[in-house]
């Protein structure tokens, strides 16, 4: 069994957005304008959080490229009263669009606050709605969406080995974000193999997770040379 | 009209001085229709909000990401909290057998049931998809804590429902034989009440019953409202307090909204002999009780944050005490304990004035209190997040505004169909209680009733 998981090297993320514009286009994240966006009603999948450390003059910044944790023991889907999301036996955490009530109580209860809420009707520039991307489906108003670490992908993936009638290779299921990462920062693969490049990475001296001591087990690997 | 006004006259001489309390159904003042039109205006106007906010989604609220919860969940557990008062106090003073309650029980236990249908409406308008919401039922997971509220206020209703009704039916028999109007009706919810002394031993019998079972169902509902909130493992709602603490805080809260509501129906149905200042007294006595128990859990809630002085914790903690959310912090700590202690502390303001400027402070500190609880963990995630002020709308108000208007015209018409005090429970109270009382004392003291 797959354990789908993804490596973040902040040492070589050069904050360059990539992974985030590629994940709006991926997965039809609706634009919601500047003036709703400064209210904080814009939708993130991956997001790229500032951390500013210490006062000036001895000021550091980082960026943090943050997608959905994919946790062992996610906290939305203990709290969410249908059902509505779910973690599968590959790992992955996904929601039912079309089951969700909309209470946001995931949203509230998720530490990493990856969970988005459509709080209003989602819409396209005229010019963007011939390129949706018909794998993924479209969120109404009122329900919870976050990032699925591209399952779609997977399940193209698993159709095309499956009429050529050979195994999942790595090369086969890669996450927009990781694929669009210029620098290189980014890999994604099976946690389970012990010889795959994220499992190797993932027990590396660099490595962490993040917000760890909640003991939700991310299965999203962040690398950095310390502080 | 002469039937009517023959039938009037043996009301009169049937129930003799408790004629007055069937007053309000006899009559019906320009007084009652204004009010009436103003809280339909009021109402109408909250569902005109309501479905605007249906059309357009939930972004026409003030929340937004981080604080997906705000007003509407705020009125939830404020709500739930009110229903406290009702059946947990008239189950309390049933059980102990104090005399004072008679002619107070109704009016508590009234609110209790109207008040539910606004704590679960406003989680029900909460809802980005109020369409879906009978997926709660249909795919339920008891995992969340949600679904123990869905659950237990469920019980709570119907325990409280027949709690209500069970007291009513000698009084609704008095409604069939003398009301005049609607007889069909109360026929049919007297249930054949003839006051034999099979019945009456029936009745208290499911009295006695319902008020024992009602009291842990109050409480567990309560508690199972704060853990919605404590299951969930941010900072300063991950506290094993906020069960009892909700629990103080709800109680303390329904005991305000019961004195606010004895003093309008003993104003406007002119029941000074009934609701008297001895009534208010002792409400007021437990009012302060819970006020001290209030700063109790209060304190000892903020000293365990302050003193671990956690930085994700603190951060929360000194937006409450000296950032964004001071004014509404110390405005809860002003309403909810400063203005209500002294007035209730003396036995001078105890009066029904005096109680009444206390409750009204009690229940906007109690609000206040809700809202700072929900809002600021919210504001301040663990991780970095958009700065966004969260401040509610015009829609959040004018649904707030419409679930207090119509609370207050369900119960309007409730003394219009029914009477507000039990009739047939005072009677008895005149008729046996002294006896009773005598016969109890003895009981009690040495040296007299040993034989």
């Amino acid at each position: 069994m797959h354990k789908w998981g993804m490596v973040i090297d902040l040492d070589k993320c050069s904050g360059c957005l990539a992974c985030v514009v590629a994940c709006k286009a991926e997965n039809n994240i609706a634009l919601i304008g500047p003036g709703e966006s400064a209210k904080g009603r814009s939708i993130y999948w991956m997001k790229l959080l500032p951390y500013f450390e210490g006062e000036y003059p001895h000021v550091k910044a980082r960026l943090l490229p943050r997608p959905c944790m994919h946790c062992e023991h996610p906290a939305c889907i203990k709290v969410c009263p249908v059902g509505a999301t779910y973690i599968n036996e590959e790992g992955l955490v996904g929601v039912i669009y079309y089951r969700c009530i909309g209470c946001r109580y995931c949203t509230t209860a998720c530490p990493y606050n990856v969970r988005n809420f459509n709080w209003y009707e989602p819409q396209w520039p005229k010019e963007m709605k011939g390129s949706l991307n018909r794998d993924v489906s479209i969120r109404r108003k009122g329900v919870v969406e976050k990032c699925t670490f591209c399952h779609h992908r997977l399940i193209k993936a698993r159709d095309k080995v499956k009429a050529e009638g050979r195994e999942l290779l790595p090369d086969d299921y890669i996450p927009a974000c990781v694929q669009a990462c210029p620098s290189g920062a980014m890999f994604f693969g099976d946690l389970n193999d012990p010889f795959s490049t994220v499992s190797k990475l993932s027990r590396e001296r660099r490595a962490f997770r993040l917000l760890e001591d909640l003991g939700t087990e991310p299965k999203v690997i962040y690398l950095s040379e310390g502080v | 009209m002469e039937d009517i006004h023959l039938k009037l006259e043996v009301v009169d001489s049937t129930l003799q001085e408790d004629a007055i309390l069937l007053e309000p159904i006899r009559r019906t003042g320009k007084a009652f229709y204004l009010t009436l039109f103003i809280l339909v205006t009021v109402i109408l106007w909250a569902t005109f909000a309501y479905l605007f906010q249906y059309r357009n989604g939930l972004g026409v609220t003030g929340l937004a990401r981080p604080i997906f919860w705000g007003v509407y969940i705020t009125n939830f557990v404020f709500f739930i909290g009110i229903s406290h008062a009702g059946t947990l106090i008239s189950a309390i003073l049933r059980l102990a057998k104090a005399e004072w309650r008679r002619s107070i029980t109704r009016s508590a236990e009234v609110i209790t049931v109207l008040v539910l249908f606004f704590g679960v409406g406003n989680i029900l308008m909460d809802l980005g998809r109020p369409d879906r919401m009978l997926n709660i039922l249909q795919y339920p997971r008891f995992q969340s804590p949600l679904l123990w509220d869905v659950s237990s206020i469920t019980i709570y209703l119907t325990a409280s429902s027949i709690y209500l009704y069970l007291p009513l039916i000698p009084d609704i028999a008095i409604l069939r034989d003398y009301a005049g109007k609607w007889q069909w009706f109360y026929r049919i919810f007297a249930l054949g009440w003839k006051g034999n002394k099979r019945q009456h031993h029936l009745l208290e019998k499911g009295i006695a019953f319902m008020a024992i079972l009602v009291i842990p169902v109050a409480v567990s509902v309560h508690t199972v409202v704060s853990f919605v909130f404590a299951m969930t493992i941010q900072p300063m709602w991950h506290s094993a307090i906020f069960g009892p603490y909700f629990v103080a805080g709800a109680i303390f809260s329904g005991i305000a909204a019961l004195i606010v509501a004895m003093n309008l129906i003993r104003k406007v149905y002119h029941l000074e002999d009934y609701l008297r200042p001895i009534h208010f007294n002792n409400l007021g006595i437990l009012l302060l009780i819970m006020t001290l128990l209030w700063f109790y859990f209060t304190f000892t809630e903020y000293l365990t944050v302050f003193y671990g002085a956690e930085p994700l914790h603190m951060e929360i903690f000194w937006s409450k005490f000296t950032g964004r959310f001071a004014p509404y912090f110390w405005g809860m700590f002003l309403f909810c304990f400063v203005i209500p202690l002294p007035i209730l502390s003396l036995k001078k303001t105890r009066t029904p004035l005096g109680t009444l400027i206390a409750s009204l402070s009690v229940i906007i500190g109690m609000w206040l209190e809700r809202y700072v609880i929900v809002v600021p963990t919210l504001t301040n995630p663990r991780l970095p997040n958009e700065a966004v002020l969260y401040f509610p709308t015009w829609v959040e108000w004018s649904i707030l505004a419409g679930c207090i208007s119509f609370f207050i015209l369900l119960y309007m018409v409730f003394t219009k169909v029914f009477p507000i005090v039990s009739i047939w429970e005072v009677r008895e109270g005149r008729e046996k209680s002294m006896a009773e009382m005598r016969e109890r004392i003895k009981t009690y003291l040495p040296g007299i009733g040993v034989e």
